[in-house]
């Protein structure tokens, strides 16, 4: 997928939203992709702010790691583009 | 968690930007480079969520320093650079962000490469490195539309003037002052080898702007030798309030 359209944010830019829904901060975890196998860290994922809600993606293959919408009273997080996600807990203190 | 600041002072850095003082009772103190959301909420109850980036260093006052540009069709920054006064509550969230800081325990050479009003989280680190004492080597390279758009100008020069390993290089795109070294344009192959720090110290770089200034910095730190694993980037849109 082509990624020459300069319409991205970083991954750190959910920082805020996130906070709302983690007790760390998610943005410095590693996270590895589900479907290219790459682990970086959230903060360097590719994130889409114009949809309904955020969509991040991996900033390797572009591959969906995770989508968040807030609708009515609810949150819907999704994902299933993740493996798995490494935290730091040594971090804890520092989660704002 | 939303917190309430009060408005303390207003300043203009250009005809377009403004950085507003805030004094924050519950702040927890931040670390240079980190952002806050701030949320504005019409008397209906809609309610609208920008993110900005911190431009003054840590301190022990709970004062957060805001750079806001205003963006023609913006709908949150005409009210923030335009309509607010000192005096007036906002609410925010923060600070946010633990990857984007520069921490004054780090002692390596900084890269920093602002492109237009990147410049703000950048200052804060410079700021940073300034309140701490540290003898950490920061280049600073920024790039900005012509001399009127430039923010923290004086600041940046007394920093620099105070410490030579703080070192300062304009890159005009539009125009330049009278008699520059360099025609207008954009940050080239050229301006990094001349004006930044060599791959070979691996220094740290952090790369703050539009998207495409980001992609294109990056681009040209990676073809000059620098790992991408010391390249930390903050984006921002051309449509979203950011910065």
């Amino acid at each position: 997928m082509s990624s020459h359209t300069y319409d991205y944010l970083d991954g750190n830019a959910a920082a805020g939203e996130l906070s709302a829904i983690f007790a760390m901060d998610v943005t410095i975890a590693e996270a590895q992709c589900a479907h290219c196998g790459a682990i970086r860290r959230f903060a360097e994922a590719h994130l889409y702010m114009q949809a309904p809600g955020v969509v991040a993606r991996c900033a390797v293959c572009e591959h969906v790691l995770l989508r968040f919408v807030k609708a009515r009273q609810r949150a819907f997080l999704d994902l299933r583009g993740m493996t798995c996600l490494i935290l730091d807990t040594s971090q804890l203190q520092e989660s704002g | 968690m939303w917190r309430v600041g009060t408005v303390v002072a207003l300043h203009d850095e250009t005809v377009t930007a403004r950085t507003i003082t805030l004094k924050v009772p519950d702040w927890p103190g931040h670390v240079a480079g980190q952002h806050v959301d701030v949320r504005l909420t019409a008397a209906d109850g809609y309610f609208a969520v920008r993110s900005y980036s911190i431009a003054s260093a840590p301190n022990s006052e709970r004062r957060v320093e805001l750079t806001v540009e205003r963006l023609p069709n913006g709908e949150v920054s005409p009210y923030l650079t335009q309509e607010l006064a000192v005096g007036d509550r906002l609410e925010l969230r923060g600070p946010i962000g633990g990857w984007f800081v520069w921490r004054t325990e780090q002692t390596e050479p900084i890269q920093l490469i602002a492109g237009g009003s990147g410049i703000v989280p950048l200052m804060a680190m410079i700021r940073s490195r300034a309140s701490t004492g540290s003898a950490a080597p920061f280049r600073l390279l920024y790039s900005v539309r012509e001399p009127g758009a430039v923010f923290y100008g004086d600041d940046l020069q007394t920093l620099s003037d105070r410490d030579n390993k703080v070192s300062l290089t304009y890159a005009y795109t539009r125009a330049t002052p009278k008699d520059w070294r360099r025609a207008p344009g954009r940050i080239d192959t050229a301006l990094i080898a001349d004006a930044t720090w060599p791959s070979n110290l691996a220094p740290t770089c952090f790369v703050c702007g539009p998207t495409s200034f980001v992609e294109a910095a990056t681009d040209l730190l990676i073809a000059s030798g620098h790992g991408r694993d010391k390249i930390r980037t903050e984006r921002f849109g051309p449509t979203g309030d950011r910065k």
